[in-house]
Order: structure tokens, then C-alpha cells, then sequence
């Protein structure tokens, strides 16, 4: 009882630093990506390749002066960026990021938690995200951080439904289970769960985009419109925390599509590769180089994520509600349709 | 695999939440004191693109978008509906299946009606 | 620790906190931390949910409640005028009346819960009843007529908002 307590608190605090750690570089990969991507050099004075970057940027955030404003309500204000930074480091506590291993005697899991009704919590924590920004914008008492609350607010909760039914479609493949952890191990024997939920990938993915506020669904800090959009008014730190969230938000979403349609720590041949170099089952390599192969499938996601950025145009506002409602909704509940047809006729779980 | 399903699954989710709020406290207050500190009036005004602020943001908005609230609470009871289906999918069987169907059915009546009287069109 | 185990302890706890975050909701003045600490009290009470195992239920009160409903409240809040930060003050005669449609209520409640005293609780310690898959099975055996009829409520609900929300659109 007691090494599993240390355990989980060492883990614990061992994925929140990389969470933060991947959080920071990957502003200075998206700012190399975009370099990459318009033929420019990017980053380069701070240290070798621009490496340093990141850790100037939180220097200087930490560092600069934090205004808020007369009008705005203060603890709200406060509030705001607190709670958008806080809840984008709960979602991340149920990636089963490796096998389980055996260190003396005792079987640990390299997952924080494998809670019985995973999904979820991930929808829930996800919808409660929605406040940080709400509170943070309205607070403000600015026009354009009003009107991008309310637009951000809205368009999240718009593509939660089309998610929510395709993790139901998702749930049905994976045989019944809400669990993150078993979810993966089907995919362990059998194919990746992209295979039998190709248009429900791409329904969760473009919620996924939608949820995280990536560009092109960016619309809440449309800067040719809204300015700042709900961060306008935000400065220093404050400022910093909705950006660290954005960031760490996308890297927990990247890493629960790679683990729920791309199988996440398993790969193809992955018991024929560990026979072939002599790894027991149990072993702590195991575990560790699932986590590398698991950390390359998010950082793939985390790259689409600002390939798209940095190439699509931002939607309209309108095209952007009508899509959420009026495309992803009856594509998900087609995709549910078929998902059944496939277990009757094809996989055959249900004898008619 | 250790899938007890008791209430202490939630134990490192409870030890999460003091590390990240922990975190997010001393930053908080890290930074506010250690930002420099010059306040001016047109400073601490809220801003407006450079010129002075017209009155406050305490403004109503579009009734749409109450709209897509409550018909958000809506679908979104439906869909948890539909969770524990999804989860006894094999044990249901055809049964299952069937009143599912005829649940979501009822559904897109509601959708077609929405869909109909262009609740939700932001074109014009 | 004096004769309580931990899960009493932490019901002793989510109680307290629950019961003081409700009467900050009356409290406060400020109708957006209302809705904020009725939020707080959701997840006091989703924290019970827990403890008794039920942790669909208690997902699903957080994703239903604070995740839905409540964004809905703090939405019909934020369009209201607050220009002043605090509601004005009620004149005697309503606070009569709150006073005691506020007591009636109180005396159907506690009317309705004497009667459960008969009832025998079932001491089912951490059984596994309230997990999906026994919820689910439950659901769709025994409560199936209800689950049907709460669709028709459900698209009733979704007529009635659509039927409000036009007129003021058009």
C-alpha cells in the first residue's frame, strides 16, 4: 500500500513536469513548425537552434507587469486563467502511457489512474473547461473579450455532443468498455481501433480541434476581428496560463486520440519485437519504450495539430456553428448506425 | 491489470488536483508579486483599440446563443443516455439495439425541427 | 482516527463543504458567484456519488450539471444587466412571502423524509450496483418505459426552446 502511495505520487509528479516540459516546447515546435512551413528560419539567437526560447518566454512572463483592469470584477479576473490551467492538467491523469511492470514484487502501471468510467471523465472534465473561459472573458469587462467568451463557450459545447457520440461508437468496437486502459489492450491483439472507426476518428479529431481552440476553429481570439479575443485584457502570467493551457490541452488531446483510435503504446509486431530482443513480460523497457512509441504517436497528433494551423484559413462563425450542428451531429449518429450494422453483419457480436 | 473499481481510483486524480492547484496558487501569487508595478488610469482603462471606452461589457447578446445552450443541455442528457447502452452493447443484444434506435429517433424528430425552423441558422 | 473510518471522515467533509457552499449560493450577492458556488456544491455532491461507488452517476452529474446546466445559467446571468454588482434590495413584503414559500418547503421536505424512516437501508458497502455496465443493464430491463418516455420529454423540451428562442429571433 505504501510503495503503490509513493508510486503514484512520483508518477504523478513525473507527468505533470512533462506535461508542463512538452506544454513549453511545444510553443518553440510550433513556432519551428510554422519556420518550416514558411520557408523562414524561426527561433535561432537562444541557444543552440532556438532551444532556449521557451524557457526565455516563461522567464519573461513571470517577470512582466499584470494589469488589471479598473472595471473588470478582480477575483473573477483572477479566476479566469487559474482554473483554465488547473483543469488542463486534470484531463491528463488517465493516459496509460506503458505496459504494467514488476518492480519488486509489486505490478505498477505506468497510469496515474484507470478509473471505471474513463471516457467519461474526459468528456466532463472537458466540459467544465468551458468555464475558465467563460469567467475569464466576461470578468474582463471588455466588448471583445465578452463577445469571445461567449463565442469560444459556445462552439465548445456545440462539438461536445458530435464527440460524445462518437466515443459512444468508439465504446461499442472496443467491446463495452469505458476504461482507457482496456480500450488499448484490445487494440493490443487485434487492429488499432482507427481501422474499424475511420469517420469516427475524423468526427473526434475535428472536435478535438474544436474543443482545444486550434486554429481553424480559433475563432474566440480572432485577432482580426476580437483583437485578443477572451484573453485581451490579460497580461503576464494570466495571459501565460490560458496559453500554457491551450498547449497542454492539445497535448492531452493528441495523446487520447494516438491511445484510443492508434492504439497508443502498442505498435505492430510489438510481442515478436520484445521476444526478439529478450525482453520478459514485466519488464520496466517494456513499459518504457511503449511510452517512446506512445510519445512519437502524440507528437505526430501534436504536429498535424499546428500543420493545420499554420495551412487552413479560419472558418466564419457561421460556418463554424453550422458545422458543429447541422454536419458533425448526423454524421456521428450515421457513424453510430454503421458501427452497429458492422457488429451485426460483419463482426458478428450480436447473433441475430 | 488492477480494475478494482472503488472510490480509491480517484486517489491519484485527488493527488493531481493538489500538485496542479498547488501550481497554479504559488505561480498566482508569484507573479503578482513579482511584476513591476506601474499603474496609470488609461492603463487600467479596459481596452478599446486606442480610443477611450464607450460605457461596459455588460451587454446582452444574441438570443442564439442561449439557444445552443439549452439545446446543448439537451442533447447532451440524450447522449449520456446512450453511454450504458453502448457499454451492454453484446448483453442487450437485438433488443438493446432496437430501443436505442427508437430513443434516437425520437431525437431526430427534434433535430428535423430544429433543422425546419432554422433555429440555428447564423447567416442572417 | 476517533472511532470514524475515512470514508465517514470524507463524508463528514463533502457534507460540510456541500452545505456551506449552498448557503453561499443564497448568500451572495453577486449572482455569478452564485452559479459559482452552486458548481462547487455539484461537485460536493458528485464527491458523495463517489463514495458510495456510484461513479456514473457521479460523472454524469458532473457532465449534466456543472458541465451543461450550469454554462446555460451562467449564459442567462451574463445577458442580464449587472451593471450594479449586487441585486437591489427586496421590498418586506416579498421577503414575507419568500419567508414562507421558502418554510412550506421545508416542511414538505421534512414531511416526505419521516416516512422514508420506515424504509430499510440496505447496507450495500462497496457493492459494484452503481457502475455502468449494472446501471446499464438495469436501465434498459427494468426502466425501460421510463427511459422511452424521457425522449418525449426530452423532444418536448427541445420544441418548447425552439418555439421561445424564434420569437425573439425573428
Amino acid at each position: 500500500m505504501t510503495v503503490f502511495l509513493i508510486y503514484k505520487a512520483i508518477l504523478c509528479v513525473l507527468i505533470f513536469a512533462v506535461s508542463l516540459g512538452v506544454a513549453a516546447y511545444a510553443t518553440w515546435w510550433e513556432r519551428k513548425f510554422a519556420a518550416l512551413l514558411q520557408d523562414r528560419k524561426g527561433p535561432n539567437r537562444a541557444g543552440p537552434l532556438g532551444l532556449f526560447q521557451p524557457l526565455a518566454d516563461g522567464g519573461k512572463m513571470f517577470m512582466k507587469e499584470e494589469i488589471i483592469p479598473n472595471v473588470s470584477n478582480k477575483f473573477l479576473f483572477i479566476l479566469g486563467p487559474s482554473l483554465f490551467l488547473f483543469l488542463s492538467f486534470l484531463t491528463g491523469v488517465l493516459i496509460p502511457w506503458g505496459k504494467d511492470f514488476t518492480y519488486d514484487g509489486h505490478a505498477l502501471a505506468l497510469q496515474l489512474t484507470d478509473i471505471n468510467v474513463g471516457l467519461l471523465y474526459i468528456l466532463g472534465v472537458t466540459s467544465i473547461a468551458v468555464y475558465g473561459i467563460i469567467i475569464g472573458g466576461w470578468a474582463s469587462n471588455n466588448k471583445y473579450s465578452l463577445l469571445g467568451a461567449v463565442r469560444a463557450s459556445s462552439q465548445m459545447i456545440s462539438y461536445e455532443i458530435a464527440m460524445g457520440i462518437s466515443i459512444i461508437a468508439l465504446v461499442i468496437t472496443a467491446g463495452g468498455t469505458l476504461s482507457f486502459r482496456e480500450i488499448l489492450d484490445t487494440q493490443d491483439a487485434g487492429l488499432a481501433n482507427i481501422c474499424y472507426q475511420p469517420l469516427g476518428f475524423l468526427i473526434f479529431f475535428i472536435c478535438a480541434l474544436a474543443e482545444t481552440n486550434r486554429a481553424p476553429f480559433d475563432l474566440a481570439e480572432c485577432e482580426t476581428e476580437l483583437v485578443g479575443g477572451y484573453h485581451t485584457e490579460y497580461s503576464a502570467f494570466k495571459l501565460g496560463a490560458f496559453m500554457f493551457g491551450e498547449y497542454i490541452n492539445m497535448f492531452v488531446s493528441s495523446a487520447i486520440m494516438a491511445g484510443l483510435y492508434f492504439g497508443g503504446y502498442n505498435f505492430p509486431f510489438a510481442k515478436e519485437f520484445y521476444h526478439m530482443i529478450g525482453l520478459e513480460d514485466g519488464s520496466a523497457w517494456i513499459s518504457l519504450i511503449g511510452a517512446g512509441v506512445y510519445l512519437i504517436k502524440t507528437f505526430i497528433f501534436i504536429s498535424v495539430f499546428m500543420w493545420i494551423r499554420w495551412t487552413l484559413p479560419r472558418f466564419r462563425y457561421d460556418q463554424l456553428m453550422n458545422l458543429g450542428w447541422r454536419v458533425l451531429i448526423p454524421l456521428s449518429l450515421l457513424n453510430l448506425a454503421i458501427t452497429v450494422l458492422v457488429e451485426i453483419f460483419i463482426r458478428g457480436t450480436i447473433q441475430l | 491489470m488492477n480494475a478494482t473499481n472503488t472510490p480509491m481510483d480517484y486517489l491519484p486524480i485527488v493527488m493531481m488536483f493538489l500538485v496542479a492547484f498547488g501550481f497554479v496558487a504559488t505561480t498566482m501569487f508569484l507573479t503578482h508579486k513579482l511584476g513591476p508595478k506601474r499603474k496609470t488610469k488609461i492603463k487600467l482603462e479596459s481596452f478599446e483599440c486606442g480610443i477611450h471606452s464607450e460605457g461596459n461589457a455588460r451587454l446582452p447578446f444574441s438570443v442564439k446563443y442561449f439557444l445552443v445552450a439549452i439545446l446543448f443541455v439537451l442533447f447532451d442528457v440524450e447522449v449520456i443516455f446512450m453511454y450504458p447502452w453502448a457499454v451492454n452493447f453484446k448483453d442487450l443484444g437485438l433488443p438493446g439495439i432496437i430501443e436505442v434506435f427508437s430513443f434516437i429517433i425520437l431525437l431526430l424528430v427534434g433535430f428535423y425541427y430544429l433543422l425546419a425552423k432554422k433555429a440555428l441558422r447564423w447567416e442572417d | 482516527m476517533l472511532g470514524y473510518t475515512i470514508t465517514q471522515w470524507l463524508f463528514g467533509i463533502l457534507s460540510f463543504l456541500a452545505i456551506m457552499f449552498a448557503l453561499m449560493v443564497v448568500f451572495t450577492r453577486n449572482p455569478i458567484n452564485s452559479v459559482l458556488y452552486l458548481v462547487l456544491t455539484f461537485f460536493c455532491i458528485a464527491g458523495h456519488y463517489l463514495l458510495l461507488n456510484a461513479q456514473f452517476l457521479a460523472v454524469v452529474h458532473i457532465v449534466v450539471y456543472a458541465g451543461a446546466i450550469m454554462v446555460l445559467f451562467l449564459f442567462v446571468i451574463m445577458l442580464m444587466n449587472l451593471n450594479q454588482d449586487t441585486e437591489p434590495q427586496k421590498t418586506v413584503i416579498s421577503k414575507v412571502v419568500a419567508a414562507i414559500a421558502g418554510g412550506l418547503l421545508l416542511f414538505v421536505m421534512v414531511g416526505a423524509l419521516r416516512g422514508s424512516e420506515q424504509l430499510q437501508i440496505k447496507q450495500y458497502g462497496h457493492s459494484d450496483i452503481g457502475l455502468v455496465k449494472n446501471l446499464g443493464n438495469v436501465l434498459f430491463h427494468d426502466f425501460l418505459f421510463p427511459f422511452e418516455i424521457a425522449s418525449v420529454l426530452l423532444l418536448a423540451a427541445m420544441v418548447g426552446a425552439i418555439m421561445i428562442g424564434k420569437k425573439e429571433i425573428k
